[in-house]
Protein backbone atom coordinates (compact mmCIF):
# COMPACT_ATOMS: atom_id res chain seq x y z
CA UNK A 1 0.00 0.00 0.00
CA UNK A 2 2.55 2.88 1.11
CA UNK A 3 4.67 2.21 -1.94
CA UNK A 4 5.47 6.19 -2.22
CA UNK A 5 7.10 8.30 0.54
CA UNK A 6 4.77 11.14 1.02
CA UNK A 7 6.64 14.13 2.19
CA UNK A 8 4.58 17.15 1.02
CA UNK A 9 0.68 18.04 2.05
CA UNK A 10 0.50 17.39 -1.90
CA UNK A 11 1.14 13.71 -1.94
CA UNK A 12 -1.74 11.30 -2.03
CA UNK A 13 -2.17 9.45 0.74
CA UNK A 14 -2.55 5.63 1.26
CA UNK A 15 -6.13 4.78 1.02
CA UNK A 16 -7.14 4.06 4.41
CA UNK A 17 -8.03 1.31 5.59
CA UNK A 18 -11.91 0.43 7.34
CA UNK A 19 -11.27 1.62 10.94
CA UNK A 20 -9.27 4.71 9.88
CA UNK A 21 -12.07 5.94 7.58
CA UNK A 22 -14.34 5.52 9.91
CA UNK A 23 -12.10 7.33 12.64
CA UNK A 24 -11.31 9.88 9.97
CA UNK A 25 -14.97 11.12 8.98
CA UNK A 26 -15.90 11.11 12.84
CA UNK A 27 -12.96 13.86 13.63
CA UNK A 28 -13.58 15.55 10.37
CA UNK A 29 -13.28 18.89 10.29
CA UNK A 30 -16.67 20.61 9.40
CA UNK A 31 -18.26 17.49 8.00
CA UNK A 32 -18.19 13.99 8.68
CA UNK A 33 -19.71 11.47 5.57
CA UNK A 34 -17.45 12.70 3.16
CA UNK A 35 -18.95 12.36 -0.31
CA UNK A 36 -22.39 11.60 1.34
CA UNK A 37 -24.95 14.34 0.05
CA UNK A 38 -25.97 16.14 3.36
CA UNK A 39 -29.50 14.95 2.84
CA UNK A 40 -28.75 11.31 3.22
CA UNK A 41 -27.55 11.01 6.73
CA UNK A 42 -30.31 14.09 7.40
CA UNK A 43 -32.99 11.25 6.91
CA UNK A 44 -30.62 8.33 8.19
CA UNK A 45 -31.15 10.40 11.87
CA UNK A 46 -34.26 11.19 11.32
CA UNK A 47 -34.98 7.28 10.95
CA UNK A 48 -33.54 6.14 13.66
CA UNK A 49 -35.26 8.55 15.70
CA UNK A 50 -38.44 7.21 14.56
CA UNK A 51 -36.47 3.69 15.21
CA UNK A 52 -36.69 4.78 19.06
CA UNK A 53 -40.19 5.33 18.96
CA UNK A 54 -41.84 1.87 17.25
CA UNK A 55 -39.08 0.15 19.50
CA UNK A 56 -40.60 2.02 22.48
CA UNK A 57 -44.12 1.01 21.41
CA UNK A 58 -43.08 -2.79 20.45
CA UNK A 59 -40.87 -3.18 23.66
CA UNK A 60 -44.12 -1.61 25.55
CA UNK A 61 -46.53 -4.03 23.88
CA UNK A 62 -44.07 -7.00 24.98
CA UNK A 63 -44.07 -5.68 28.64
CA UNK A 64 -47.70 -5.54 28.57
CA UNK A 65 -48.36 -8.98 26.67
CA UNK A 66 -46.04 -10.49 29.22
CA UNK A 67 -47.70 -9.14 32.69
CA UNK A 68 -51.25 -9.64 31.94
CA UNK A 69 -53.04 -12.83 33.85
CA UNK A 70 -55.84 -12.77 31.32
CA UNK A 71 -55.10 -14.65 27.81
CA UNK A 72 -53.63 -12.73 24.85
CA UNK A 73 -56.36 -13.19 21.86
CA UNK A 74 -55.22 -15.05 19.34
CA UNK A 75 -54.33 -12.62 16.40
CA UNK A 76 -54.56 -15.38 13.74
CA UNK A 77 -58.60 -16.11 14.51
CA UNK A 78 -58.78 -12.07 15.13
CA UNK A 79 -57.82 -11.10 11.64
CA UNK A 80 -58.85 -14.13 9.79
CA UNK A 81 -61.60 -13.26 7.03
CA UNK A 82 -64.09 -15.50 5.48
CA UNK A 83 -63.46 -16.59 1.76
CA UNK A 84 -64.88 -19.26 0.09
CA UNK A 85 -66.85 -20.33 2.63
CA UNK A 86 -64.28 -20.93 5.15
CA UNK A 87 -61.85 -18.84 7.67
CA UNK A 88 -58.60 -18.20 6.30
CA UNK A 89 -55.95 -17.05 9.37
CA UNK A 90 -54.51 -13.72 8.67
CA UNK A 91 -55.09 -13.22 4.94
CA UNK A 92 -55.80 -9.27 5.17
CA UNK A 93 -52.50 -9.09 6.69
CA UNK A 94 -50.67 -11.01 4.58
CA UNK A 95 -51.88 -9.32 1.53
CA UNK A 96 -50.90 -5.55 3.12
CA UNK A 97 -47.82 -7.13 3.80
CA UNK A 98 -47.47 -8.04 -0.12
CA UNK A 99 -48.70 -4.52 -1.25
CA UNK A 100 -46.01 -3.00 0.93
CA UNK A 101 -43.15 -5.27 0.16
CA UNK A 102 -44.20 -4.45 -3.89
CA UNK A 103 -44.62 -0.81 -2.87
CA UNK A 104 -41.23 -1.21 -1.67
CA UNK A 105 -39.71 -2.64 -4.66
CA UNK A 106 -41.19 -0.01 -7.05
CA UNK A 107 -39.87 2.68 -4.71
CA UNK A 108 -36.17 1.06 -5.11
CA UNK A 109 -36.59 1.20 -9.14
CA UNK A 110 -37.67 4.51 -9.31
CA UNK A 111 -34.82 5.64 -7.00
CA UNK A 112 -32.61 4.00 -9.89
CA UNK A 113 -34.53 5.23 -12.92
CA UNK A 114 -34.43 8.93 -10.94
CA UNK A 115 -30.62 8.23 -11.23
CA UNK A 116 -30.75 7.46 -15.11
CA UNK A 117 -32.42 11.13 -15.78
CA UNK A 118 -35.46 8.48 -16.74
CA UNK A 119 -38.54 11.22 -15.40
CA UNK A 120 -41.73 9.15 -17.31
CA UNK A 121 -40.49 5.98 -15.53
CA UNK A 122 -39.36 7.50 -12.49
CA UNK A 123 -42.89 9.67 -12.52
CA UNK A 124 -44.35 6.34 -13.27
CA UNK A 125 -43.26 4.11 -10.79
CA UNK A 126 -43.07 6.84 -7.83
CA UNK A 127 -47.21 6.52 -8.85
CA UNK A 128 -47.32 3.21 -8.21
CA UNK A 129 -46.03 3.21 -5.16
CA UNK A 130 -48.12 6.05 -3.76
CA UNK A 131 -50.92 3.75 -5.03
CA UNK A 132 -49.83 0.48 -3.47
CA UNK A 133 -49.59 2.70 -0.23
CA UNK A 134 -53.05 4.26 -0.66
CA UNK A 135 -54.07 0.44 -0.69
CA UNK A 136 -52.31 -0.38 2.24
CA UNK A 137 -53.59 2.65 4.39
CA UNK A 138 -57.45 1.34 2.58
CA UNK A 139 -57.01 -1.99 3.78
CA UNK A 140 -55.97 -1.02 6.87
CA UNK A 141 -58.69 1.33 7.23
CA UNK A 142 -60.55 -1.53 6.50
CA UNK A 143 -58.94 -3.53 9.39
CA UNK A 144 -59.81 -0.75 11.91
CA UNK A 145 -63.67 -0.92 11.07
CA UNK A 146 -64.15 -4.32 11.35
CA UNK A 147 -62.18 -4.72 15.13
CA UNK A 148 -63.94 -1.70 16.00
CA UNK A 149 -67.46 -3.01 14.77
CA UNK A 150 -66.85 -6.50 17.02
CA UNK A 151 -66.16 -4.53 19.64
CA UNK A 152 -62.52 -3.97 20.24
CA UNK A 153 -61.83 -0.66 22.28
CA UNK A 154 -58.50 0.22 22.94
CA UNK A 155 -59.49 -0.35 26.98
CA UNK A 156 -61.46 -4.06 26.40
CA UNK A 157 -62.61 -6.39 24.08
CA UNK A 158 -64.23 -9.66 23.66
CA UNK A 159 -61.91 -12.26 23.54
CA UNK A 160 -58.98 -11.39 26.35
CA UNK A 161 -56.74 -9.11 27.51
CA UNK A 162 -58.15 -4.98 27.43
CA UNK A 163 -54.49 -4.36 26.15
CA UNK A 164 -54.60 -5.78 22.95
CA UNK A 165 -57.20 -3.29 21.75
CA UNK A 166 -54.63 -0.13 22.88
CA UNK A 167 -51.79 -1.79 21.70
CA UNK A 168 -53.19 -2.61 18.02
CA UNK A 169 -54.29 0.93 17.71
CA UNK A 170 -51.43 2.60 18.93
CA UNK A 171 -49.12 0.67 16.74
CA UNK A 172 -50.58 -0.04 13.63
CA UNK A 173 -51.97 4.07 14.17
CA UNK A 174 -48.73 5.33 14.07
CA UNK A 175 -47.27 2.79 11.24
CA UNK A 176 -50.65 3.73 9.23
CA UNK A 177 -49.93 7.77 9.56
CA UNK A 178 -45.87 7.09 8.07
CA UNK A 179 -47.64 5.59 5.08
CA UNK A 180 -49.89 7.86 4.86
CA UNK A 181 -47.36 10.99 4.90
CA UNK A 182 -45.36 8.63 2.76
CA UNK A 183 -48.01 8.72 0.15
CA UNK A 184 -48.77 12.60 0.42
CA UNK A 185 -44.39 13.20 0.38
CA UNK A 186 -44.26 10.56 -2.95
CA UNK A 187 -46.89 12.61 -4.78
CA UNK A 188 -44.99 15.21 -4.17
CA UNK A 189 -41.84 14.12 -5.23
CA UNK A 190 -43.67 12.77 -8.47
CA UNK A 191 -45.30 15.50 -9.53
CA UNK A 192 -41.43 17.42 -9.18
CA UNK A 193 -40.09 14.68 -10.93
CA UNK A 194 -42.67 14.83 -13.88
CA UNK A 195 -42.43 18.50 -14.49
CA UNK A 196 -38.28 18.40 -14.87
CA UNK A 197 -38.11 20.13 -11.30
CA UNK A 198 -35.00 18.17 -10.57
CA UNK A 199 -33.30 18.00 -13.95
CA UNK A 200 -33.31 22.33 -14.25
CA UNK A 201 -32.71 22.36 -10.88
CA UNK A 202 -35.73 24.60 -9.70
CA UNK A 203 -35.89 25.98 -6.00
CA UNK A 204 -38.12 23.78 -3.93
CA UNK A 205 -41.44 26.13 -2.78
CA UNK A 206 -40.57 25.37 0.91
CA UNK A 207 -36.76 25.08 1.37
CA UNK A 208 -35.72 27.43 -1.80
CA UNK A 209 -32.98 24.65 -2.27
CA UNK A 210 -31.84 23.66 -5.71
CA UNK A 211 -33.96 20.71 -6.78
CA UNK A 212 -31.56 17.10 -7.92
CA UNK A 213 -32.42 13.60 -8.14
CA UNK A 214 -31.11 12.76 -4.19
CA UNK A 215 -34.40 13.62 -2.97
CA UNK A 216 -36.05 10.36 -4.58
CA UNK A 217 -33.84 8.77 -2.71
CA UNK A 218 -34.13 10.32 0.39
CA UNK A 219 -37.68 9.81 -0.35
CA UNK A 220 -36.65 6.03 -1.16
CA UNK A 221 -35.37 5.59 2.73
CA UNK A 222 -38.40 6.96 3.90
CA UNK A 223 -40.80 4.57 2.19
CA UNK A 224 -38.38 1.67 2.79
CA UNK A 225 -38.15 2.05 6.87
CA UNK A 226 -42.03 2.31 6.55
CA UNK A 227 -41.68 -0.92 4.88
CA UNK A 228 -39.18 -2.08 7.61
CA UNK A 229 -41.59 -1.40 10.32
CA UNK A 230 -44.29 -3.36 9.26
CA UNK A 231 -41.74 -6.34 8.91
CA UNK A 232 -41.40 -5.73 12.71
CA UNK A 233 -45.06 -5.51 13.78
CA UNK A 234 -45.64 -7.97 11.42
CA UNK A 235 -43.47 -10.47 13.01
CA UNK A 236 -44.58 -9.22 17.09
CA UNK A 237 -48.17 -7.99 16.92
CA UNK A 238 -49.44 -10.52 13.94
CA UNK A 239 -47.75 -13.75 14.25
CA UNK A 240 -46.15 -14.01 17.87
CA UNK B 1 -14.62 9.41 -3.50
CA UNK B 2 -13.48 6.48 -1.42
CA UNK B 3 -17.07 4.97 -1.25
CA UNK B 4 -17.07 3.72 -5.22
CA UNK B 5 -14.70 0.99 -4.15
CA UNK B 6 -17.39 -1.38 -4.48
CA UNK B 7 -18.34 -3.81 -7.68
CA UNK B 8 -21.55 -1.73 -8.37
CA UNK B 9 -20.54 1.69 -8.32
CA UNK B 10 -21.18 2.05 -11.72
CA UNK B 11 -21.33 6.08 -12.21
CA UNK B 12 -24.10 7.69 -14.51
CA UNK B 13 -22.25 7.34 -17.44
CA UNK B 14 -24.86 8.99 -20.28
CA UNK B 15 -25.46 11.61 -17.55
CA UNK B 16 -22.10 13.34 -16.08
CA UNK B 17 -24.10 15.90 -13.81
CA UNK B 18 -23.47 17.52 -10.83
CA UNK B 19 -24.58 14.94 -8.63
CA UNK B 20 -23.41 11.82 -10.62
CA UNK B 21 -22.38 10.16 -7.64
CA UNK B 22 -25.74 9.00 -6.33
CA UNK B 23 -26.08 5.07 -5.59
CA UNK B 24 -26.21 3.39 -8.98
CA UNK B 25 -26.37 -0.40 -8.96
CA UNK B 26 -27.48 -2.92 -12.24
CA UNK B 27 -31.75 -3.22 -11.69
CA UNK B 28 -31.08 -7.25 -11.35
CA UNK B 29 -30.24 -6.77 -7.92
CA UNK B 30 -33.42 -5.12 -7.18
CA UNK B 31 -35.39 -7.75 -8.73
CA UNK B 32 -33.90 -10.20 -6.64
CA UNK B 33 -33.65 -8.86 -3.56
CA UNK B 34 -37.68 -8.20 -3.98
CA UNK B 35 -38.65 -11.85 -4.99
CA UNK B 36 -36.97 -12.54 -2.30
CA UNK B 37 -38.74 -10.50 0.15
CA UNK B 38 -41.84 -12.16 -1.29
CA UNK B 39 -40.24 -15.64 -0.61
CA UNK B 40 -40.08 -14.64 3.07
CA UNK B 41 -43.10 -13.24 3.71
CA UNK B 42 -44.94 -16.31 1.89
CA UNK B 43 -42.47 -17.96 3.97
CA UNK B 44 -43.20 -16.53 7.81
CA UNK B 45 -47.32 -16.56 6.63
CA UNK B 46 -46.56 -20.28 6.11
CA UNK B 47 -45.27 -20.18 9.59
CA UNK B 48 -48.62 -19.30 11.04
CA UNK B 49 -50.96 -20.91 8.27
CA UNK B 50 -49.90 -24.35 9.36
CA UNK B 51 -50.11 -23.93 12.58
CA UNK B 52 -46.68 -24.17 13.84
CA UNK B 53 -46.31 -23.56 17.35
CA UNK B 54 -43.86 -23.28 20.48
CA UNK B 55 -40.35 -22.44 20.11
CA UNK B 56 -40.16 -23.47 16.59
CA UNK B 57 -42.07 -20.81 15.87
CA UNK B 58 -40.59 -18.21 17.54
CA UNK B 59 -37.18 -18.60 16.28
CA UNK B 60 -38.87 -18.79 12.66
CA UNK B 61 -40.73 -15.88 12.78
CA UNK B 62 -37.27 -14.11 14.29
CA UNK B 63 -35.35 -15.50 11.32
CA UNK B 64 -37.66 -14.11 8.54
CA UNK B 65 -38.19 -10.91 10.01
CA UNK B 66 -34.16 -10.52 10.52
CA UNK B 67 -33.49 -11.64 7.07
CA UNK B 68 -36.23 -9.49 5.38
CA UNK B 69 -35.03 -6.36 8.08
CA UNK B 70 -31.63 -6.82 6.66
CA UNK B 71 -32.51 -7.19 2.72
CA UNK B 72 -34.08 -4.41 2.83
CA UNK B 73 -31.45 -2.08 5.10
CA UNK B 74 -28.46 -3.30 2.85
CA UNK B 75 -30.13 -3.21 -0.24
CA UNK B 76 -32.79 -1.24 -0.58
CA UNK B 77 -31.50 1.51 1.41
CA UNK B 78 -27.88 1.38 0.02
CA UNK B 79 -26.55 0.18 3.64
CA UNK B 80 -24.48 -2.04 1.55
CA UNK B 81 -22.37 0.54 -0.54
CA UNK B 82 -22.63 3.38 1.81
CA UNK B 83 -19.72 4.47 3.90
CA UNK B 84 -18.72 2.53 6.77
CA UNK B 85 -19.08 5.27 9.35
CA UNK B 86 -22.35 6.05 8.55
CA UNK B 87 -23.16 2.31 8.76
CA UNK B 88 -22.16 2.39 11.97
CA UNK B 89 -23.54 5.64 13.41
CA UNK B 90 -26.99 4.55 12.24
CA UNK B 91 -26.63 0.55 12.77
CA UNK B 92 -25.30 0.92 16.60
CA UNK B 93 -27.42 3.24 18.30
CA UNK B 94 -30.67 1.27 17.91
CA UNK B 95 -28.69 -1.28 19.80
CA UNK B 96 -29.78 0.52 22.85
CA UNK B 97 -33.29 -0.53 22.56
CA UNK B 98 -32.20 -4.59 23.83
CA UNK B 99 -31.43 -2.62 27.22
CA UNK B 100 -35.01 -1.19 27.59
CA UNK B 101 -36.01 -4.69 26.03
CA UNK B 102 -34.27 -6.00 29.19
CA UNK B 103 -35.94 -3.45 31.39
CA UNK B 104 -39.26 -4.47 29.82
CA UNK B 105 -38.67 -7.81 30.54
CA UNK B 106 -38.00 -7.82 34.15
CA UNK B 107 -40.68 -5.53 34.62
CA UNK B 108 -43.46 -7.43 33.25
CA UNK B 109 -41.89 -10.52 34.91
CA UNK B 110 -42.20 -8.84 38.43
CA UNK B 111 -45.71 -7.51 37.64
CA UNK B 112 -47.23 -10.37 36.40
CA UNK B 113 -45.85 -11.80 39.67
CA UNK B 114 -47.26 -9.16 42.03
CA UNK B 115 -50.51 -9.62 39.78
CA UNK B 116 -50.26 -13.41 40.27
CA UNK B 117 -49.98 -12.58 44.32
CA UNK B 118 -53.05 -10.55 44.63
CA UNK B 119 -55.18 -11.61 42.21
CA UNK B 120 -54.55 -15.34 42.71
CA UNK B 121 -58.01 -16.63 41.78
CA UNK B 122 -58.01 -14.63 38.35
CA UNK B 123 -54.98 -16.56 37.52
CA UNK B 124 -55.69 -20.27 39.17
CA UNK B 125 -58.66 -20.22 36.72
CA UNK B 126 -58.58 -22.65 33.94
CA UNK B 127 -60.23 -21.21 31.23
CA UNK B 128 -60.88 -17.23 31.44
CA UNK B 129 -64.65 -16.22 30.50
CA UNK B 130 -65.11 -15.55 27.18
CA UNK B 131 -62.41 -17.72 25.52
Amino acid sequence: MATHDATGTAAPLPRPGPWQSIVADVSSDQRAFKGVPWGKPMMWIFLLSDTFIFGSFLISYMTVRASTTVPWPNTSEVFSLMMFGRNVPLLLIAIMTFVLISSSGTMALAVNFGYRRDRKTTFMLLIATAALGATFVGMQAFEWYKLISEGVRPWGNPWGAAQFGSSFFMITGFHGTHVTIGVIFLIIVAVKVLRGDLDQERPGFLTGRRGNYEIVEILGLYWHFVDLVWVFIFAFFYLW
Amino acid sequence: MEHTDHPHAAPAGEHPGAHAQGQQHPLGIYFKIWALLFVLSAASYMVDYMHVQGLLRWTLIIVFMLLKAGLIVSVFMHMLWERLALVYAILVPPLLLMVLLGIGALEADYTLLTRGAFFAPEIKQPAPPGH
